[in-house]
């Protein structure tokens, strides 16, 4: 046997070689043991790639699992909180799962690919507890984490960039749709999806045609000024559409320490992914209870007066600290100051009178402001085109 | 000229004297110095720190000859008493190795990433399975770290001051809620082989992570109570980071010259080559020590950095002493179960199935790459013989620390379990040291060709010489076994856990006390709180910190 050879410790993705020529700023990070640009060229450009043209994002790093066999939307409707029997052949659903105590655990997406067939992609490594909730029940699961490459390509001219490319059938692709092509000989999976909330597609390949449907993507990209985004640029974008992360805005159950720092999908404002018709789902009992009883948390999008984003801020009410702030930024886009945060409030309690405390820095000199702060329903950022269909072109 | 003639017994007189120049022996005196008192520490050897020690003795090179990592030693401690500033420094180190039979390892790397892969390469679960276990771990780590630097309640007291502290302990158990209250219960009382099996399906990846369940107990395995030895190697930090270990730079005698040195700069007195025959006792009072070669030390307070069976069997006169307090001293479990080579080497060695510049060859290695494994070394133990496949603890600090070999050349610390306190019930022998010996060095060669070719020097210690060098009782390493009947408020027994003894100015302070075995400090300086207060002296102990 050959002596143990240290591996790097990021492994590059499918895409690396082809990143490494954009990435002018060598600011690499690490995301699940892959290695991620965080940025480029320029965080603010990224950005606006995503709202102005086309932006790449390199998900492949993404835990992804499929899931087959006779039971496998039996298993699924026991692991997810939603009725997965809703999410047809073809489709996407945004899905949530618990643990028995009721806890997230994760968010994440599942795609329904054919006849009892499904991807669920997740932030957590989420194997070993499939494979725990899947006893007694005929499916497989399989971990395609390292073998399915994957890239988000988001933003208004990204239908006419993928139509450039090549792929057909794109404009009648509906919101969380599912279209199938062939590139190069290959399977590519285009999905109308994305976490910018913005109009977007993700394509879905083996990990060995990762650099031509890179090169073949940007080839087609290039008129309409497509651009590759590092992790700092989508990360404004996904707080400007209102999606959680998991990790930042809640903390997965599993991997929770402190008794009382999870949280229910009631308190993440995610109670309309719980399904409670269905007869039986990790956490059901616990979820039944909680709507009962009322829940100890509750999420709020707040809109923050002023241009000075609520990073980590305290959230005040009547002078008393109410809750914290798990992610904020100032929306480029929406000229919006944006902030999530957890308020220790019963679902009826009044939200008037929220003040941030803000603390910022300026050469040194730390300054203070109160800023009083709306609660919101409805993230600002929610174009017309991301729910369109035919998709516009530009 | 009026000279005036001190009388040569008042010479020997002190506020208080500390039976042990072992840290926590060296701890205590230091606080009991600084709070000025006139202090004495007696040695039995000619060097200073038991089984916290660095001796030379091969030219060139370092031993750390019992304790070899440091993650237990209190921060607060070491900040407190300036240790870095009296030549302390702690790096961390990180990952390990077992060697499988197969010929492939298990590498458990330092980073998340490449260990993830390494286990996934194993057991994709058990990869994954990794997160919950080390969230769980942490939950039991963070339950007990609290009461580090606190004397146990006193469970039989309804003083309200003592109610108070059983609150405090109930509170933390409160915090954890019902269902984390039953898993606490089921850890504190499982084998570390049930605990892991309940995360891990892969033999080797259990058999590397149950080491740290037997290091030092003679338990297997599969026998109850093994679960929390695992977490007492766990509680630890380096600079924050719980459950890390690192390597004190010289050696671990760096952390008593450290102690060392800052008690000497409060005016404490170390005197060494002063071996303690007699606890002196009159009236239900101590009035101080005599050493087996007649001279004697008179004080107040004595305090005995011995483990429980030395301090009230060999150091007392058993009429001096509740009945109890004998039987319990007795019954004390104190069993010897551990054995140490240190080995001073011409280069680095081959390992096979690993690459010389791998990362991992900083790491701890191991050998048993199954629980089966294990228990059978086990086995070996209960019939009253060292282990023919014995489970090995083996580092290389000289790739971390330049002081303790020459250049090019390397230092290996070997800790070896099982070796039983004496063999088929008599003394062990010098050939049965050698049969020791060989069947450690065997262990190594098996996975290392030119490792035998290597050796320059080595240094063996059975739990005979651990005991008769070190004054460990049987070899124990922890002063007494870390087992759920003898932690918290039952160590080293009821009624005792708060560091007095049954007689008027007399004191523990060792490692047989709350929080057990380990370089931890800990003991020596909640007994110097405790000593303060019964003299009505100011406190100069500092709290725990917080865990947030
Ligand atoms: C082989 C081995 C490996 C270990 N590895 C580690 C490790 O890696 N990390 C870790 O944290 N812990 C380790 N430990 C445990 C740790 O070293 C001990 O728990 C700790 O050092 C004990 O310290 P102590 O001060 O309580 O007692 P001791 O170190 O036992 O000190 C007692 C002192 O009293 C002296 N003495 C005894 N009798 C008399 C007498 N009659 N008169 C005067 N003086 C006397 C002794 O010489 C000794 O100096 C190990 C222990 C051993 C033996």
């Amino acid at each position: 046997m050959n002596p143990h050879q240290d591996e790097p410790i990021y492994l590059p993705t499918a895409f690396h070689s082809r990143q490494q020529q954009h990435n002018l700023l060598h600011a690499w990070g690490g995301w699940n043991g892959y290695l991620k640009p965080e940025a480029y060229t320029d965080i603010e450009l990224e950005y606006f790639a995503i709202r102005s043209t086309t932006a790449v994002f390199d998900l492949s790093p993404m835990n992804k699992y499929r899931v087959t066999g006779p039971d496998a939307e039996a298993f699924l409707n026991r692991v997810l909180t939603r009725d997965v029997a809703k999410i047809k052949n073809g489709r996407v659903g945004y899905c949530i799962w618990c643990d028995d105590a009721g806890q997230v655990m994760d968010d994440g997406t599942l795609f329904h690919l054919g006849d009892n067939d499904y991807r669920l992609c997740s932030y957590t490594r989420a194997y070993e507890w499939l494979y725990w909730s899947s006893l007694g029940f005929d499916v497989a699961i399989e971990d395609e984490t390292g073998t399915v490459a994957a890239l988000a390509v988001q933003g208004p001219t990204s239908c006419t960039v993928l139509t450039a490319m090549g792929v057909t059938g794109l404009e009648s692709l509906k919101p969380f749709g599912i279209l199938e092509v062939s590139f190069q000989g290959q399977t590519l999976t285009v999905s109308r999806t994305g976490f910018t909330g913005d109009l977007g597609y993700e394509l879905w390949i083996d990990t060995s045609a990762g650099e031509a449907l890179w090169d073949a993507l940007f080839a087609a990209g290039e008129p309409y000024l497509i651009k590759a985004i590092g992790t700092e640029a989508l990360e404004i974008a996904r707080i400007e559409a209102g999606f959680l992360q998991a990790g930042v805005d809640f903390v997965p159950a599993e991997t929770a320490v402190r008794r009382g720092c999870t949280r229910s999908p009631f308190e993440l404002g995610l109670g309309w992914l719980v399904d409670f018709d269905k007869p039986r789902f990790n956490g059901r009992k616990a979820l039944l209870a909680e709507r009962d009883a009322g829940s100890r948390y509750r999420y709020v999008m707040l809109d923050v007066d002023g241009n000075k984003p609520a990073h980590h801020s305290f959230i005040l009410q009547h002078g008393k600290v109410v809750g914290t702030v798990t992610s904020a930024a100032w929306c480029p886009t929406a000229k919006t100051n944006l902030a999530f945060a957890q308020l220790e409030l019963p679902a009826d309690a009044s939200l008037t009178g929220l003040v941030a405390e803000i603390y910022y820095e300026r050469e040194l000199r730390w300054n203070k402001v109160l800023a009083p702060c709306v609660a919101i329903d409805r993230a600002p950022f929610d174009p017309p085109r991301r729910r369109q269909t035919p998709a516009p072109a530009l | 000229m009026l000279c005036f003639q001190r009388q040569s017994n008042s010479v020997n007189e002190y506020d208080a004297i500390v039976i042990g120049a072992g840290h926590n022996g060296l701890t205590n005196a230091a606080y009991l110095a600084r709070a000025g008192l006139k202090v004495a520490v007696l040695e039995r050897n000619p060097y200073i720190g038991g089984a916290t020690v660095s001796r030379e003795l091969h030219e060139g090179w370092t031993y750390s000859n019992c304790s070899y990592v440091c993650s237990l030693l209190r921060p607060e401690i070491a900040r407190d008493l300036e240790l870095p500033r009296h030549g302390l420094q702690v790096v961390p180190y990180g990952g390990g190795v077992t060697f499988m039979q197969n010929g492939d390892i298990f590498g458990k790397y330092p980073e998340p990433e490449r260990r993830y892969r390494e286990m996934q390469r194993h057991s994709r679960r058990d990869a994954d399975a990794w997160q919950r276990y080390a969230a769980d771990t942490m939950k039991q780590t963070r339950l007990i770290r609290p009461f580090l630097m606190k004397r146990p309640p006193n469970p039989t007291s309804l003083r309200p001051g003592r109610l108070r502290e059983l609150a405090e302990y109930g509170a933390a158990f409160g915090e954890m809620g019902e269902a984390g209250l039953a898993d606490t219960m089921r850890f504190w009382t499982k084998s570390v082989a049930d605990y892991l099996e309940e995360f891990f399906e892969t033999d080797v990846i259990k058999a590397h992570l149950a080491g740290s369940g037997i290091i030092g107990t003679a338990l297997g395995v599969y026998s109850p109570g093994t679960a929390y030895v695992l977490l007492h190697h766990y509680m630890g930090d380096v600079d924050g980071n719980v459950g890390s270990w690192g390597f004190a730079r010289g050696g671990m005698g760096a952390v008593s010259g450290a102690l060392a040195a800052a008690l000497q700069s409060y005016g404490g007195e170390i005197i060494s080559d002063a071996d303690v025959g007699n606890i002196m006792v009159s009236g239900g009072k101590v009035t101080g020590v005599a050493l087996r070669d007649g001279r004697e030390f008179r004080s107040k307070i004595v305090v005995s950095n011995l483990d429980a069976k030395r301090t009230f069997l060999d150091l007392m006169d058993e009429g001096d002493l509740p009945q109890t307090v004998v039987q319990r001293a007795r019954n004390f479990k104190i069993r010897g179960s551990s054995g140490k080579l240190n080995i001073a080497l011409d280069g680095l060695p081959t390992f096979n199935g690993l690459d010389k510049k791998s990362r991992l060859m900083v790491g701890d290695f191991h050998f048993h790459d199954s629980l089966p494994r294990l228990e059978r070394a086990y086995d070996d133990w209960k019939n009253e013989t060292w282990s023919k496949d014995p489970y090995l603890d083996l580092l290389i600090p000289s790739l971390f620390d330049p002081t303790v070999a020459p250049p090019g050349k390397h230092m290996m610390t070997v800790f070896v379990q099982y070796a039983p306190p004496k063999i088929n019930g008599r003394e062990w022998t010098d050939e049965d040291k050698a049969g020791f010996e060989k069947s450690v060095l065997d262990q190594i060669s098996n996975y290392s060709p030119d490792f035998r070719d290597l050796i320059v020097h080595c240094e063996t210690r059975t739990p005979r010489e651990l005991e008769n060098e070190v004054g460990l009782t049987e070899g124990n390493i922890f002063q007494g076994e870390l087992t759920f009947d003898q932690l918290l408020f039952n160590r080293p027994f009821p009624g005792y856990a708060q560091y007095r003894g049954p007689v008027k100015g007399m004191y523990m302070c060792g490692s047989a006390t709350h929080p057990g075995g380990g370089v931890m400090a800990a003991p020596g300086a909640n007994a110097a709180r405790e000593i303060l207060a019964d003299l009505r002296e100011p406190n100069v102990v500092p709290e725990g910190y917080a865990d947030d």
